[in-house]
């Protein structure tokens, strides 16, 4: 108790200077966790893109990004006639912009897609999408922010459309993309025969593995995934986790920094205590304990404070109406506990030279330190 | 506690302090070191106490050199016990948790601890302040804790430097009366660095130092 005693003490007396520290590493864990749980919201609502009614993907081996995959029409059709298929529906992705609106995703699918079949259509009727190349859906969002309804005619691109519904879904992307037949998003993407990807249902999940095989061996050019192995692999992916760990992760350093200074003033103030401490047979350890106890208890306590920031300010965004269906405030046990341990272990890294010093004091001569 | 030949120098060998000491302080004994300041007093008591070591010379505590000692802890925390002039408290500790901090370092039961903390501070007339922050002690109270807490462990040897020097007389006197009959009842050694004459007189031996050197021992009285 006394050893726990010596450690609050010290943060007790410098009340503001601990609290500066703490709230360091709440803004820095905020951060991390916001920027990760972000990102990997949006990786997984664009999973679910891919996953909607299908549990594997093909798309063309060896591209970087999925908007340059090319798949060839004639293998969505072999493909769906295979007995191990349930149903087999090739998509087209593709962006363009319209004035106000640099990005709007269109999604070219085929009126059998899961997307117009299963989704909530809020007006017009789904049996009437892919009758005509020049009708489209629209999400609930792209209806807002394009000023269309029911039966209007909006600019997308290059071309104009009419308009035959509106679906609501979950997915941000889809909410606010736009839907038109496949047939139709190949003219207009100069695609002609192709698609991005083709999302496969199988009647029994055990014919995965044949499934692959009898794809490399069809088609050399092509590669089937499951939807969870696409999204460990696909390069973006990984590239936007990366980031997202690099951004939380410089955030974090900066807070380990405000500890490690912290640390070295709350060392520099006490230098004569801590030469009573050892005249009184600490051993340099104990007086390491209480150094690295010190900043244990503000990267704990910054930690707690930092992901009660961040979960608040996650649930804040789901609010943003602009941000519906991007923002999945959902945060994963596992990664509270990551962030948790990753805080802990940079306060410590940031009293590691503090507590080397206070270590190496030599009683004599502190003691006569004013 | 025997020291030979001791020398001992700072900045840089710029400034010795300690020119050959010998010294012989035996068990149960009480011993004045006296002098005028910068003598090296506080210097030899911190060689003894194992804080610092010689340039040359030989500083042996219960015939183990301090020096060769296999482990300068265990000195610390079991054989001496130190007592400075400013008692060097840790402010926003209670006198108990000061008092306490020694038993922590050596790993001492807590039970144990609190009950030689008890039979200390009835013996220093402490027991009504256990929970008092050091801030609410007068400069007696404070170092009569400085001389429990120096106690925590039985050590046989208490090194004590100017103890009753940031006192004034009438302190003075109740704090060192405590000290002497500690140690007689502890059976410990003392060796204490003062400037005051008068107490000095009533250890028995005293040591004039002066100059790094030790120029006459006289027993008390």
């Amino acid at each position: 108790m006394i050893f726990l005693k010596l450690i609050l003490t010290n943060l007790l007396r410098h009340r503001i200077r601990s609290l500066i520290s703490v709230a360091g590493i709440a803004f820095s864990v905020a951060a991390m966790l916001t920027v990760v749980t972000i990102l990997q919201g949006a990786i997984g609502m664009f999973s679910n893109i891919l996953s909607s009614d299908s549990q594997m993907i093909v798309f063309e081996r060896d591209v970087s990004d999925l908007f340059f995959s090319n798949v060839p029409g004639d293998a969505a059709v072999q493909i769906s006639d295979w007995p191990m298929v349930e149903h087999a529906n090739p998509v087209l992705f593709g962006i363009v912009s319209s004035e106000g609106h640099p990005i709007i995703t269109c999604f070219g699918v085929t009126a059998t897609d899961a997307r117009i079949q299963k989704a909530a259509w809020i007006k017009g009727d789904r049996g009437n999408f892919g009758r005509d190349d020049n009708d489209v859906v629209l999400g609930a969002r792209a209806a807002e922010f394009l000023s269309a309804s029911l039966g209007s005619r909006v600019q997308i691109g290059h071309a104009t459309f009419h308009v035959i519904g509106v679906l609501k879904t979950a997915n941000g992307f889809e909410d606010g993309g736009v839907f038109m037949p496949l047939t139709a998003a190949q003219s207009f993407f100069h695609k002609q025969g192709t698609s991005s990807v083709i999302t496969v249902k199988l009647r029994n999940k055990e014919d995965t593995a044949a499934f692959k095989n009898m794809v490399r061996a069809r088609y050399p050019n092509l590669i089937a995934l499951e939807n969870a192995e696409f999204t460990h692999s696909y390069s973006q992916f990984r590239i936007l986790k990366a980031t997202a760990w690099a951004v939380g992760g410089c955030g974090l350093l900066l807070g380990g920094l405000g500890v490690a200074n912290t640390m070295i003033m709350s060392v520099f103030t006490r230098i004569r205590e801590i030469a009573i401490l050892r005249v009184n047979g600490f051993s340099q350890v104990q007086i390491g304990g209480v150094i690295f106890g010190e900043s244990a208890v503000v990267s704990v306590f910054g930690a707690l404070m930092g992901l009660l920031i961040g979960t608040c300010f996650l649930y804040a965004l789901k609010l943003i109406p602009a941000l519906v269906g991007y923002v999945d405030p959902t945060i994963h046990p596992l990664l509270m506990l990551v962030v948790l341990v990753l805080a802990l272990l940079t306060g410590i890294a940031g009293a590691l030279y503090p507590a080397i010093y206070a270590m190496r004091i030599r009683a004599v001569e502190a003691l006569r330190f004013e | 506690m025997r020291a030979e030949n001791l020398w001992k120098s700072y900045d840089e060998r710029i400034v010795t302090v300690l020119k050959g000491v010998d010294c012989d302080v035996f068990e149960g004994q009480t011993v004045a070191l006296c002098g005028p300041s910068g003598c090296g007093k506080s210097t030899l008591l911190h060689l003894f106490g194992g804080l610092d070591m010689p340039d040359r010379g030989c500083v042996s505590v219960n015939g183990v050199e301090v020096n060769r000692h296999s482990n300068l802890l265990r000195l610390l925390r079991y054989e001496v016990g130190f007592v400075f002039q400013l008692h060097n408290l840790i402010p926003d500790l209670t006198l108990a948790e000061n008092c306490l901090i020694p038993s922590v370092a050596a790993g001492i039961d807590h039970r144990t601890a609190l009950a030689r903390l008890q039979e200390l501070a009835e013996r220093t007339g402490l027991s009504h302040r256990l929970d008092h922050r050091i801030q609410k002690l007068s400069g007696g109270e404070r170092q009569r804790t400085a001389l429990c807490r120096a106690l925590m462990n039985k050590p046989k040897i208490l090194l004590a430097d100017e103890p009753t020097g940031s006192l004034d007389e009438h302190s003075s006197n109740i704090v060192f009366n405590i000290l002497l009959n500690v140690v007689a009842t502890e059976g410990a050694t003392l060796l204490m660095a003062t400037h005051d004459r008068t107490l000095a007189g009533r250890c028995d031996r005293l040591v004039e130092m002066h100059d790094g050197k030790i120029y006459e021992h006289a027993h008390a009285g």
